[in-house]
């Protein structure tokens, strides 16, 4: 058995004339969170449907836990979990009676079930609400009872689509644990999402766009990797500021985050600082204060998917 | 074994989303109650009590006699004299009358002179039900040609068979448990499935170890039992209400249905794996219905219809199901004098499961 989770070779899916996903190579190690990023309509569900073999690639291989995909898609039922991106689970049965029916879907014995049942609500906090229809639940509660569901018959993979859209910071976080204590305990986990903060808690990140993989690796790694040089400026006239350096040739993009603009400057500018220095105070605009800073995700994020639109 | 504990986590979730579906749960007694109600007594295909004028210009005893015939007969009822063939047509215009009866000044005369109608019929022919009870008080005043006072028996005596006092109720009722589960219950399976394709639990059930003839069985499965009570509901009402009789076993009137029951279910299983929305799967349950109503036999007799029709109506279950129902409980048939209609609603019901089967995929694409 390989120490890869999932490998994908190759993989494609085409919609009529969209072209969902563009020959995607993917290999996700065992025992780790692995995120797919990307914005909305950038191929991440699809590929994780393709994935867990609810849809059948136009071109390439699937290789999920030893299984072909989508040829064993049957076969791999038992072993993984998908919670899909809208809440999938019954509105009108309890959280007791959801649990109970995906416990005998998944046909758990007796004695297991109830202890697995037990287990389940203990750890994701649903005691007091055992009795309560699941339609009634708020965001964080619906995610929580998602993911008790889905792990009920201890999947060795877990499919998460965008788990947290609906979710405040704090249930997030909590949800986050939950995602590590599984990990710890031998789970692997494919998640996608297009939150920047939650991309950075993942071992290793794709980012897709317009289903095409544009950037893969730890989230150091690609901040670490980025080709491009950020430089912040805090200034009276951020909005004029702004509009005038992207219009600059060696300025990718710049980005206003409360009264400091992010500026991306490309890297073959060596003193990105001083070059921004340089057109603003030409420009006659205000100043107050300029500096370099260490790239984040969210920068990550935009030079990937800005280096394909200008290839493209 | 986990097949077993599988479907029956199904079937209860099922139970379960029903009891707590309050309106659903009132159609599934409400439904065949206001129909019954509606139909047992609105559906009234003998004609009576069609308003009529006459003008009798003779005012010989003759006329009077034939008046008072085609009253007796019930067919009409009798709301105005007039003085002319104009005022007649003047009230049919308005609406007021369906028939005119003319009988003009030298009646008595013209009886007598065969080569020469005696008298005239005005007949609204908007309606052709009308039309069809106007043949029948012309054979009266045909009577009449041959002498009123004559006591020799008729040519022909009608006797009608198994519903001699020919009250509609009696056919109408046991039609309607089909109609009746043609319209429930090939929308509870359809719905039931694309309501979950519509909120997202398919997507989830089909990641899961589910078989998809494990998924189909289970739901169908709560809404055989529903079926059952649906009928059970009809045959009581019409039995207290409209004393229909039950001529055959109640235990083959059962088995019949249960088969019928089945084939409605799998039909609608059908439908769901063809559409998208519930709206989408109204809309085509309303296509099998409305033929299924008009072509079976339930309004209209299956043997005056054109060929193509019979055909058609050959392809809908319901049409096998009003001949097999009107059998037991009309008839006092039993099944093996039935055998070859009941074999047409399993052929049904091998053929939708199938088709069922094989389209629902587990697949999104």
């Amino acid at each position: 058995m390989t120490d890869l989770a999932i490998q994908a070779h190759n993989l494609a899916k085409t919609f009529g004339k969209v072209r969902a996903v563009k020959s995607l190579n993917l290999e996700v190690p065992r025992s780790r969170i692995y995120g797919f990023l990307g914005p909305n309509g950038s191929g991440k569900t699809t590929a994780i449907r393709m994935l867990c073999g609810l849809l059948t690639p136009t071109a390439g291989d699937i290789s999920v836990l030893g299984h072909s995909i989508p040829r064993d898609a049957e076969a791999l039922r038992l072993k993984v979990g998908y919670m899909t991106q809208r809440f999938s689970l019954f509105g009108d049965l309890t959280v007791n009676e959801n649990l109970q029916f995906m416990a005998d879907i998944y046909t758990l014995e007796r004695k297991l079930k109830r202890h697995r049942i037990g287990h389940a609500i203990e750890r994701y906090g649903l005691g007091n609400l055992v009795g309560q229809r699941a339609g009634t639940l708020s965001g964080g509660q619906k995610q929580r009872l998602a993911l008790a569901a889905t792990t009920l018959h201890s999947p060795e993979l877990l499919f998460l689509d965008e788990p947290t859209s609906a979710v405040d910071p704090e249930n997030r976080r909590s949800f986050w644990e939950a995602l590590f204590d599984l990990v710890d305990e031998g789970t692997t986990i494919l998640v996608s999402t297009h939150y920047m903060d939650e991309a950075e808690r993942c071992h290793a990140l794709a980012i897709l766009d317009k289903g095409s993989l544009v950037a893969e690796g730890s989230p150091e790694e690609l901040q670490n990797r980025i080709d491009a040089s950020i430089v912040t400026v805090e200034s009276d006239q951020p909005r004029q500021v702004g509009k005038m350096l992207e219009q600059q040739t060696f300025v990718h993009s710049s980005a206003q985050v409360g009264n400091v603009l992010r500026v991306m400057v490309a890297i073959d500018e060596h003193q990105p600082e001083q070059a921004v220095r340089a057109v603003i105070e030409s420009a006659g605009l205000s100043l107050k204060h300029c500096a370099s800073a260490r790239p984040g995700l969210e920068d990550v994020f935009v030079a990937a998917t800005r280096a394909r639109k200008s290839r493209a | 074994m986990k097949s077993i504990q599988r479907i029956f986590a199904i079937v209860r979730k099922e139970v379960r989303q029903l009891r707590r579906d309050r309106l659903t749960f009132g159609m599934i007694v409400g439904i065949p109650v206001i129909q019954l109600l509606m139909f047992g007594y609105a559906i009234n295909m003998d004609v009576r009590n069609l308003n009529a004028a006459v003008a009798d210009l003779s005012g010989t005893s003759a006329s009077r006699q034939v008046v008072m015939d085609m009253t007796a007969t019930q067919i009409i009822k009798m709301v105005g004299q007039v003085d002319g063939a104009d005022e007649l047509e003047l009230l049919m215009r308005q609406g007021k009358i369906s028939v005119g009866i003319y009988i003009p000044p030298d009646f008595d005369r013209r009886l007598q002179q065969p080569e020469r109608a005696a008298m005239q019929l005005l007949v609204d022919g908007s309606d052709t039900v009308v039309q069809s009870a106007a043949a029948q008080l012309a054979l009266i005043a045909q009577q009449a040609r041959t002498s009123p006072y004559d006591d020799r028996p008729p040519v022909m005596e009608l006797r009608t068979y198994y519903n001699p006092e020919r009250r509609s109720p009696v056919n109408t009722v046991p039609g309607l448990i089909g109609v009746i589960l043609t319209m429930t219950m090939i929308l509870f399976t359809a719905v039931a499935i694309v309501r979950e394709r519509e909120r997202g639990n398919l997507e989830m059930l089909i990641t899961t170890p589910v078989k998809t003839p494990e998924l189909m069985l289970a739901k169908i499965l709560p809404y055989v039992f529903i079926g059952l009570l649906q009928v059970s509901l009809v045959l009581l009402l019409g039995h207290f209400l409209f004393d229909v009789p039950m001529r055959g076993a109640l235990l083959d009137t059962y088995i019949v249905t249960l088969v019928f029951i089945i084939t409605n279910l799998a039909l609608g299983l059908v439908i769901s794996t063809l559409v998208n929305t519930q709206f989408q799967a109204m809309q085509l349950a309303f296509f099998v219905l409305l033929p299924s109503i008009l072509l079976s036999g339930f309004m209209f007799p299956f043997a005056g219809m054109p060929r193509p029709a019979q055909i058609i109506a050959e392809a809908l279950p319901l049409t096998h199901f009003i001949r097999l129902i009107r059998g037991v409980i009309l008839r006092g048939a039993s099944l093996q004098e039935l055998a070859l209609e009941l074999a047409i609603l399993g052929g049904f019901i091998i053929v939708f499961m199938s088709i069922a089967i094989l389209r629902f995929s587990k697949r999104l694409d």
